[in-house]
């Protein structure tokens, strides 16, 4: 009975409003957590599953065999893969296209692929301007592997502990 | 002249609104003219220094009765076919209506009473004179008895409309919202303290 | 300040009015002139307001969730903590496309939007700034502002319908009842404000309010002030009853359909209406340009000639009293979530209209009693 009436009174005088508007009143001026993104940046995990490459032996031998694994496990169906022998004899993909507009990045390709050659790079700064610029090609993904090879080679090593 | 200028506008714009609230098909736009009408008479009736009037009649008669009217209004389906089906029927009935009321108009316009020249001629009132008071001194002395017969006839028509409202049994399995706000934590959630059980 | 007046009124008003209007009617035409000029000088400062209170509300919201809030845009290569976000904003909703819904009702959907700004520009008619500044000192200003305000709602039906679209009128449909069941309680209170003023004039009722911060109206009519206020956030859809707009439920309530600068005439109805409700409150209830040092210090020192213009009573008090209640409305915003449909109208009804009616005859008594120090 008194509580009811307690919670009566308090209630009449916005009690519970008051300690709402007060808390969000105390956190004015806490601290900002805002990163001011062009000029900062958050850090980086070295599992950062961003834009695909595909990977070169230090020789300059291209890595996929086109065991077509990623393709198979992609859930979203976004690598297309068609392969042909090669001049010598070796196992060689023709086309290797992902399309960027279907990937969810979940990073099955990186993880299926035997023989490390499709990566996930830390790129995330990519923009299309005109159709077809998010259908990554085999001559384009292999372009950013040369470009982000030292970086890829350093976030492979980090993670072969694990592996 | 201003004046006479803003008479003849608002006069124009009030006849015009109020034939087309009459002529207008669609519900919606006819209900809008109105509230444009009763614009237009409480700006008339700013230009006699009635403000406490024009102001009461925007308050209530736009700002709460016609919303209410457009809130129903706008809610209707109508039919425009069903409600055009009776016009020739209901015509004669209508005619007669309306030359009854032009008839009683035309009595009570060429009556004396409107002769006198107390009516043809508006006198500016004085500074300081303040239309609600007077209008509040009046109500509560002159006509006091008057006033507290439609008091008590809108007191019934509320107690009336709130027992119509009211009287339907109540099965409803709706919330009450009073009850839901004063529930607190405690009533609700009970912590327990227990040790953190190990590994077997 | 008289001066630049004077010098206005007699080097251009008069000269103009004299070219454009016939001889007998120059006393008309220099009136006209002379308010129109006035309206300016009024509606120039609040639609400035208008545009910077977004922009206060996106940082002090911004603020309150830990965020920045917008810094970048400002004026020429400097940032300037994101000063030039408002105009940015108006610069790209007057370019944007006004996309007219063909099922809708072409001529209700032009005019919805002006008519819930008009209400909001023209109570600030009767607004008090000064002991002297006021463009129009009626006897019933009181109940002028009451009729404005429950104008506003019907921008919002008119949208609403004339939108043709389910949303549209589903927000339209609750800010209706939303809105005529909050007037009533807003009503209420400002029969209170009459009563403990004895006057319907605005300038009026500051000067009953004259003595010290204790003779302000806010403690007498205490639960008149909460619940004006409360209203007032209700009747301006704001949150936490911002029901007619919710965007988590039907989108954008009654203003979906529309887009560039109509859409923006309707976001700066809604930021009149709350600087309105925020200036009138500190009218009614915080002793309007009075100073809250009277009663304090001695009159001698309020009314000096330095001193007196800074700390005595003033156009800068009601500036700031203003100011504390559009914070408050962005600190709600900031604060509570949106309340449930039957809950606002169980609030509305069921709670303010019975402590308003209570509290009436309270004051009633008390100004017939003439209690100290308010009504004595």
């Amino acid at each position: 009975m008194i509580q009811k009436v307690k919670n009566y009174i308090s209630s009449l005088f916005l009690w519970e409003l008051i300690k709402g508007l007060n808390l969000t009143f105390r956190y004015m001026f806490k601290r900002k957590v805002t990163v001011q993104y062009p000029e900062e940046k958050t850090p980086q995990s070295h599992r950062f599953r961003g834009l695909h490459a595909l990977r070169r032996y230090p020789n300059g031998e291209e890595r996929c065999i086109a065991c077509k694994l990623c393709e198979a496990v992609c859930p979203a169906v976004a690598i297309t893969i068609e392969s042909e022998p090669r001049d010598d004899g070796s196992r060689r993909t023709t086309r290797y296209d992902i399309d960027l507009t279907k990937c969810i990045f979940c990073g099955f390709c990186e993880e299926s692929c035997p023989v490390d050659s499709i990566v996930e790079t830390r790129i995330f700064e990519y923009h299309g301007e005109k159709r077809g610029d998010l259908l990554m090609t085999k001559s384009r993904l292999l372009e950013i592997g040369e470009l982000a090879e030292k970086q890829i080679a350093e976030d492979r090593a980090l993670d072969a502990l694990y592996r | 002249m201003i004046e006479l200028i803003v008479f003849y506008i608002f006069g124009a714009l009030l006849l015009g609104a109020a034939t087309m609230v009459v002529v207008m098909r669609n519900p919606v736009h006819a209900a809008l003219f109105l509230v444009l009408a009763f614009f237009c008479s409480a700006a008339i009736w700013l230009l006699l220094q009635a403000e406490f009037l024009a102001i009461a009649l925007v308050l209530v008669y736009v700002g709460a009765v016609m919303v209410l009217f457009l809130f129903v209004v706008m809610m209707l389906d109508i039919n425009m076919v069903t409600i055009r089906e009776g016009f020739a029927r209901y015509l004669p009935f209508g005619l007669f209506v309306a030359i009854l009321m032009f008839l009683v108009m035309g009595l009570v316009v060429s009556s004396d009473y409107f002769l006198s020249d107390a009516f043809s001629t508006f006198s500016h009132v004085r500074e300081g004179y303040s239309n609600t008071q007077h209008l509040g001194q009046t109500l509560y002395t002159e006509y006091l008895y008057q006033f507290e017969i439609a008091g008590a006839i809108l007191l019934v028509a509320i107690v009336a409309a709130i027992s119509l409202s009211m009287s339907k049994a109540k099965v409803t399995k709706a919330p009450n919202p009073g009850d839901q706000v004063t529930v607190k934590k405690q009533d609700r959630l009970r912590i327990v303290k227990m040790d953190a059980e190990g590994k077997e | 300040m008289e001066a630049i007046y004077q010098f206005i009124n007699q080097q251009l008003l008069m000269p103009m009015s004299a070219m454009m209007f016939p001889a007998d009617l120059q006393a008309e035409g220099l009136y006209l002139m002379q308010t129109s000029l006035k309206v300016m000088a009024i509606l120039s400062p609040v639609l400035f307001t208008v545009a910077y209170f977004t922009y206060a509300e996106r940082k002090i919201i911004g603020f309150i969730q830990g965020r920045i809030g917008p810094n970048r845009v400002g004026f020429f290569g400097f940032k300037l903590w994101g000063l030039g976000q408002p105009i940015a904003d108006a610069v790209k909703l007057i370019v944007k496309e006004i996309v007219i819904p063909s099922g809708a009702n072409k001529t209700l959907f032009v005019i919805a939007p002006i008519v819930s700004l008009a209400p909001s520009l023209a109570a600030w008619a009767v607004v008090p700034f000064d002991d002297t500044k006021v463009l129009a000192d009626i006897n019933a200003g009181l109940l002028y502002i009451l009729a404005l305000t429950s104008l506003a709602v019907y921008g919002v039906i008119i949208a609403g319908w004339a939108s043709n679209s389910k949303y549209a009128f589903l927000g339209a449909i609750r800010s209706a009842a939303q809105i005529v069941a909050y007037e009533i309680a807003m009503g209420f209170a400002l029969v209170g404000v009459l009563v403990a003023a004895g006057s319907l004039n605005l300038g009026d009722i500051v000067m009953a309010q004259s003595g010290s911060v204790f003779h302000w109206f806010w403690l007498p009519l205490l639960p008149l002030f909460l619940i004006y206020f409360i209203s007032g956030v209700a009747e301006t859809n704001r949150a936490p009853f911002d029901v007619a707009e919710g965007e988590s439920e039907i989108v954008a309530g009654f203003h979906v359909e529309y887009g560039g600068m109509a859409f923006s005439v309707f976001f700066m109805a809604e930021y009149a209406n709350m600087v309105l409700i925020s200036v009138l409150s500190a009218i009614m209830f915080l002793g309007g340009w009075l100073s809250p040092l009277q009663g304090i210090l001695p009159e001698s020192v309020l009314s000096s000639e330095v001193i007196g213009s800074l700390i005595g009573p003033g156009l800068h008090w009601l500036l700031i009293k203003t100011s504390i209640f559009m914070f408050f409305f962005l600190w709600l915003r900031a604060t509570f979530p949106r309340y449930r449909y039957d809950q606002i109208m169980r609030l509305g009804w069921k709670v303010f209209i019975p402590i308003t009616i209570v509290w009436l005859v309270v004051v009633s008594a008390l100004v017939v009693a003439g209690v100290p120090p308010w009504f004595d």
